[in-house]
Order: C-alpha cells, then structure tokens, then sequence
C-alpha cells in the first residue's frame, strides 16, 4: 500500500465522477492527436505530390515581351550566367494524337533531347535520338491508353506525322517545372521542324547545389533584367516553402483546437479533484492527526490527478491511433501517413498533454487539501 | 522525565470581539506509566489542552515538552513527526480511514515511516492483542461493529509503539457495555503494557480506570 494506491482507490470509489473526467481527458487527447495527424498529412500529401526538391528555377518570359518566348540567344545568355548549372529549355503544346484508328489529345513537351536524361527518368525503354523520330510517354498515360495500343515499341501520330514510342517514363508526380504523366515528350529538334518553331517556352535550370539557389537566381536576373523585365526567375523552392509554412501553420492551428478540448477536460479534472478534496476534509484532518505529512497529503492528491491523467492518456493514445486511421484514410487516402514519425509524435504528444493537464489541474486541490488546518478538519462533519 | 510537561500554558483566541483565553497559566505534568483523565464543563479548555498535548496545536505562552521535546518554534512538519513517532490518537468517533481494510488502517502509521519489511506482520500482531479475529482484517471499516472499529483505532494508535495514548471520549460514541470492554483495554495496555493514557471524558465512572484526575475550569487546572 502507497501514496498512489490510495489515490487510485479513490479514483475507483467514485467511479462514475472519475470515469466521466477521464472521458473528458480521453476526447482532448483524440482531438489533439487526430488533429495533428490530419494536418501533417496534408503536409506529408502535398510533399508527395510535389517531386521537386526545390533545386530547381524556372526561367519563364516576362509577359509581353517577345511574344511569350525565349529565344535562342535568351537561352545560350542564360546558360552562361548559371555556370556550370544544367540548363534545360523546353516548350510545350497539346495536340491531337492517334494509335491505330484510335485518336485522343495529349500534352506535348519538346526538350532537347540530350537534356532528357538530366530531367526525366525512363521506366522501360531508352531515351529517344535528337535526331530520330522517337518518343517517350508518360507512365499515367500509358497506364492508361494500355487498352488504346500506346505502348513501348507503338506507332503514334501526332499531327501527321508518325513517332514510335521509344521509352515510358518513371512516375514524377506534380511539378513546378513540367507535369509529364500524362504527356508526351519529342526531342525538341522534331517539334522545330514538325511545328516550325524556334523559340522556347520556359527554361529549367537544375542548381547542383541548393545552397546556391539564390545567387544564381540572381546572376539569371542581372544579366538577362538589365534594361527591362525580359524574364521571370521562379524559385521551386520558395514555393515549397511557402506551401509547407502553409500546411504547418494549419497544423498548428488544428492541434490548437484540441487543445482547446483539453483545457475544458482539465476544468473537469480541477472540479472533480476540488469535490474530491471537500468530502474527503475530515479523513484529511485523521490522515493529518495520526502522522501525514503537508507534502504527502499533497502527493496523495497529485497522484489522483495522475491516475486519472494516465487513464485518460492510455485510452485516449489507443483511440487516436483508430482516429488516425480514419482521418488518414477518409481525408488523405493514404494510411501510411499515419505511421509517419510525425503522425505518431502528434499521439505521443496528445497523450503527453493530456497527463500534464490533469496534474497541472490537480496541482490546486491537492495545495488545498494540505494546507487544511488538522483541527477543523478533524472537526468537519 | 515527565512525557508530557506543561509550564505556565497560556492559549489566547484572538476573535473580533476580544479575546478568548482558552488556557490560562496551566502547569502540569504526566508521567511514564500512569493514567490520566482530564474532566471539565464544555469550554473549560479541554479541547485545547488535547490539541496541544497532541501536538495539533501550539500555546500562545509558556513551554509544552512532549516526549522529551519542546514544541515550542516547531514548524508543522515537525509537529506532525511528532505525532507520528510519540503519540497514539483514539477519536470519539474511530476515525478510521474507509479506503483502507482494517489491517491496513493499522498498517498505515508504520508506512508513513518509510518503506520497511514486516508491517504487515506488525498490524496483525497489534490488531490480534487488541481482540481483533483474523477473518476481520481485509474488512473495510464499515463492516464491522463500532466496538471492533474503536478496537482497530486502538491498534492503529498502538502501532508505532507511541510514549502515550491520547483518547478524547474513546467510550462517547459506543454503548455501555461495548464502552466497558473498550475501557477493559486501554486499563489492559496501561497496566499490562506500562503504556501513559491520557484521556480526556465527561463521564465521570472513568474515575475507577484512572489513576488520576486533572479538573479544568476556565482554563486553569483546579487543585
């Protein structure tokens, strides 16, 4: 028998009173928890989503200058302000594309083709020639158009020409700089002679290292932008960052509503604990007269709060993993989000708080309970 | 060396419309072995001289030496080991902790000591010279008799083998004969066991168990 048996047993005298705190306790908890994961997973689905890892700048034309366009000249100037940095233009166009008898649209990105290898991934296949009338498809559209006969070795017409399929593309996910899941990329040598065209629509410049991003963005900015606006330098990463304080400033805040949940738990536990330590006034004086001490009275107290803390925590930490489950899959579709280290911090983290809570509104009562003066305790009916 | 020694006692209440004299210069003394009662008219100081014997409370002047130690500048940390090591309470009303069964009720004094081996065994012994049965022991206080729950006080009292027992009407609450068999014990545990009793009582048959009686009136002990 100890301090802390006792307030467990006294938890359980009162067992209906002490149940309904701990559900108070037990809802903070999956509040906080299940909050917190469902807005890390928007975190987690938008850095899936995105598969730059913000090394990348994309030059584009300042609107109304040149049509749109950057020319060859703009492009060679480009690659001398950045170094020794890959330099990749490209355009791009939608057209309409036919298998067999069989035709339906498709984004068309034209890079050179000894760019390619820097940019994009194969899956199966190889990389098309500059010079050939090879293709690669993107793996979305391939898994798709499977059935339509657009596959690795395939004929495909686009416009009136024919191109065979050399390469199917790795998964990219979304991009700031071209999207080609869905597409189809030419070396950019057939697209100029096929759409009569020179110029390029954007550049991309992969930065080696990130470290760098800024000066070189600079260096593309002071040599191209000396008289006049001729392009915009965009910053993969800023935008990423700017996403990701996004996502994490809803995080914080969704947490926060928990935690307001929490604090209405822990008004419960203080008024629970304060009934406790009124009924209890004449065995506090016995305990007091026979030998206990102010600070083991006070521990016994803190104890209850404890208990029911820990009892609220375990239940609750169970519950926000089930919650978790749910939120993940019914909000993010993706259950793996919840094993995330992040995602389980945020129930460790819920439960971690629930416990403070409880002790931290038990922290009144017990002082209360110590400093009764033994005397009128004893005489308290 | 008396156990219990007052020197010129004085306790004042000081209440908005003046103040109340609860002890008035009392002098006394208890010795090892002997039992005493102190009787009074309600308002003579009993309950005082008590609280201040059982170091619950301290005089307003004069010096209190309770098993060899002056209480007078204790702080209440002291005046609560006090009570745990030198002085075994009996209540009115038993006062026995409901969360706990009886052998823990016993058991309780001796683990405010700190964590040691054989407290249980302790209790029993003790519960056992105070005519408890052994099925009793994992009962809850309420179960059982108020002459058991008064022995099982007793017990508890006697546990950590105080210098004196401190009984304020142990017999208030129990029935004649029930009353009588408590009285039989404590009588037992003074001559017997060479334990000091100090009880307080209006009843004034207690007079055959003591060997002494102290009078209050007014707070000044009458000769």
């Amino acid at each position: 028998m100890t301090f802390f048996d006792l307030a467990r047993r006294n938890v359980t005298r009162h067992w209906l009173r002490s149940s309904l705190a701990v559900i108070g306790i037990v809802i903070g908890v999956i509040a906080i928890a299940s909050l917190g994961i469902m807005g890390n997973s928007i975190g987690l689905m938008f850095g899936d989503m995105v598969s730059d890892v913000g090394d990348t700048l994309i030059v584009s034309p300042a609107t109304g200058v040149g049509g749109g366009k950057l020319t060859d000249r703009q492009v060679t100037d480009i690659t001398r302000a950045v170094g020794s940095n890959v330099v990749i233009p490209f355009s791009s166009t939608g057209d309409r594309i036919s298998v067999g008898d069989k035709e339906s649209a498709a984004m068309i990105y034209a890079i050179p083709a000894g760019d390619i290898p820097a940019l994009l991934d194969v899956e199966s296949g190889s990389y098309p020639k500059e010079t050939g009338a090879g293709c690669l498809i993107g793996s979305q559209l391939a898994a798709n158009s499977r059935e339509n006969g657009l596959k690795l070795g395939a004929r495909v017409r686009v416009g009136g020409e024919t191109l065979r399929v050399v390469g199917v593309l790795k998964e990219r996910g979304m991009g700031f700089d071209i999207n080609p899941d869905y597409a189809i990329i030419v070396p950019y040598s057939w697209y100029s002679s096929h759409y009569d065209e020179d110029d390029y629509d954007q550049v991309i410049v992969k930065v080696r290292d990130v470290n760098d991003i800024d000066a070189v963005k600079e260096s593309i900015e002071q040599r191209m932008n000396r008289r006049e606006d001729v392009v915009n330098v965009m910053d993969t990463r800023g935008i990423l960052e700017s996403v990701f304080a996004a996502t994490e400033s809803i995080t914080v805040f969704l947490a926060g509503i928990g935690a307001i949940s929490l604090l209405v738990a822990g008004v419960s536990i203080l008024n629970v604990m304060l009934m406790s330590v009124t009924e209890r006034i004449k065995e506090i004086g016995v305990l007091r007269s026979i030998g206990t001490r102010r600070g083991e009275v006070m521990r016994m107290f803190i104890y209850e709060a404890l208990v029911l803390g820990l009892a609220g925590a375990a239940i609750g930490g169970v519950l926000s993993f089930c919650t978790g489950y749910l939120v993940t899959v019914v909000f993010a579709g993706n259950a793996d989000y919840l094993f995330h280290p992040m995602s389980l911090l945020y129930i460790v983290f819920g439960m971690a708080f629930g416990v403070i809570t409880s002790v931290a509104s038990g922290l009144y009562p017990a002082w209360k309970a110590a400093q009764l003066n033994p005397i009128q305790a004893l005489r308290h009916e | 060396m008396p156990v219990i020694s007052f020197e010129n006692v004085s306790k004042v209440y000081p209440l908005p419309a003046g103040d109340v004299v609860a002890l008035d210069g009392v002098d006394l003394a208890i010795e090892q072995g002997e039992f005493v009662l102190i009787m009074g008219p309600s308002g003579s100081g009993k309950s005082t001289l008590l609280n201040i014997m059982g170091s619950l409370d301290v005089p307003t002047s004069g010096e209190v030496t309770i098993a060899e130690k002056r209480i007078g500048g204790m702080d209440d940390d002291d005046l609560t080991l006090l009570r745990r090591d030198h002085i075994g309470f009996v209540f009115q009303q038993f006062n026995l902790i409901p969360l706990l069964s009886i052998v823990e009720n016993v058991e309780y004094p001796l683990i405010l000591k700190g964590r040691q081996n054989g407290t249980r065994e302790r209790a029993e012994e003790v519960l056992k010279a105070v005519g408890i049965e052994k099925t009793h022991f994992t009962h809850k206080p309420g179960e059982i008799s108020g002459g058991q729950q008064q022995r099982v006080a007793i017990a508890r009292a006697l546990v950590n083998d105080p210098d004196f027992l401190l009984c304020d009407e142990p017999t208030g609450n129990l029935d004649s004969k029930t009353g009588t068999a408590i009285m039989t014990l404590l009588d037992k545990m003074n001559r017997e066991e060479g334990k000091t009793v100090v009880m307080v009582t209006h009843d004034p048959r207690m007079t055959e168990y003591a060997d002494r009686t102290i009078r209050l009136v007014d707070g000044r002990v009458a000769e």
